[in-house]
């Protein structure tokens, strides 16, 4: 199984990975982080297939991919 | 159940555990990453030497983990030739906005690219001067509003957007030449490859190598990051078309007996 790590600090709510995930599990949640960004979240993490979209469009280096 | 394996990482061409300064949904962020990466696929990582523009690619160094040193605004074409040819083995790139690479600093743009210096230009063109306030740049749109233009670029007035690219691709030295950008994963996977190939280019000593990368501003465009990828695809890349303009390597392995 797939599944990807997100450095939640680096992160600055931008969407570009939900929007790129083609398995749509990647969702902006509630929770800030010290900067005061919205992060992202794996909110279906069961249906990752690990492809590295969402890590290659991050521009903040905050997504890691296992799989 | 295969064992599960880490397949992408974050690179060690920026510092770990350090958020970068620039806006959310920046493209500066992902070419730091994507410069990184790919020096790090050439395992070059110890090797490369930055030369910064003035601007917010300024921020870039607190981010990034190579030697470094910042340029007098426009000037980063020069003190890259200077440090390449004092040092020519090291990997040598320039990382310049448009405000500092196309309009204080186009002399020693055109020059260091007429002269083919070995090293690689990072060119990111937004079309706006970010970290001074959103002020016109030569690459700004026609009818596009900066805080200079608050009615929106007038050619009469202001004159036509600059394009780069196709500048340096009149000049008979430089060997590589591409227009790139970040808006999907399969474009940051192919700017990354240029940047790759650019530098590849410079170990093998063959000259001076372009890669303009055509980003978003969403912060000065007053955008939120979503509709800003929209302006980018639907209007800054039909005044800056993506592609290669030049490869001369690929010219040389694609017909060696042809043209030469
Ligand atoms: S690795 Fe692919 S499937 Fe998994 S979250 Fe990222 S984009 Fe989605
Ligand atoms: S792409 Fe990166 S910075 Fe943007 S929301 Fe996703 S994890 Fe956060």
């Amino acid at each position: 199984m797939a599944r990807v790590e997100i450095y939640t600090e680096a992160c600055k709510s931008c969407s570009y990975c939900v929007i790129s995930c083609p398995k749509k599990t990647l969702e902006i949640s509630e929770k800030v982080n010290s900067k005061g960004y919205l992060y992202a979240e794996q909110v279906r993490p069961e249906d990752c297939i690990g492809c590295m979209m969402c890590a290659q469009i991050c521009p903040d280096a905050a997504i890691e991919v296992w799989r | 159940m295969a064992e599960e394996r880490k397949v992408y990482s974050r690179t060690k061409g920026i510092l770990p555990d350090t958020v970068s300064g620039f806006c959310p949904g920046c493209m500066h962020s992902t070419v730091h990453k994507i410069v990184g990466e790919a020096a790090e696929e050439l395992g070059q990582l110890d090797n490369l030497v930055r030369v910064e523009g003035v601007g917010c690619c300024g921020l870039g160094q607190f981010y990034v983990s190579c030697d470094e040193t910042i340029a007098a605004h426009g000037r980063a074409g020069a003190v890259a030739t200077g440090i390449k040819r004092s040092s020519p083995n090291s990997l040598v790139y320039t990382y310049q906005g448009d405000g500092d690479l196309a309009a204080i600093g186009l002399a020693e743009t055109l020059s260091a690219a007429n002269r083919g210096e070995n090293f690689t230009v990072i060119f990111i063109n937004n079309g706006i001067y970010g970290m001074t306030g959103g002020q016109l740049a030569p690459t700004t749109l026609v009818g596009m509003k900066s805080t200079t233009t608050p009615l929106g670029r007038k050619a009469e007035e202001h004159g036509y957007p600059l394009h780069i690219c196709e500048i340096i691709n009149q000049l008979t030295a430089p060997y590589y030449i591409e227009r790139v950008s970040c808006d999907t994963p399969q474009h940051v996977i192919a700017a990354r490859k240029a940047i790759k190939k650019a530098f590849q280019y410079q170990l093998e000593g063959r000259g001076y190598s372009i890669i303009e990368v055509v980003t978003s501003c969403p912060t000065n465009w007053g955008l939120d990051t979503l509709s800003s990828l929209n302006f980018l695809r639907e209007k800054m890349f039909a005044e800056y078309p993506l592609g290669v303009f030049r490869d001369r390597g690929k010219e040389t392995a694609d017909d060696s007996s042809a043209k030469v």
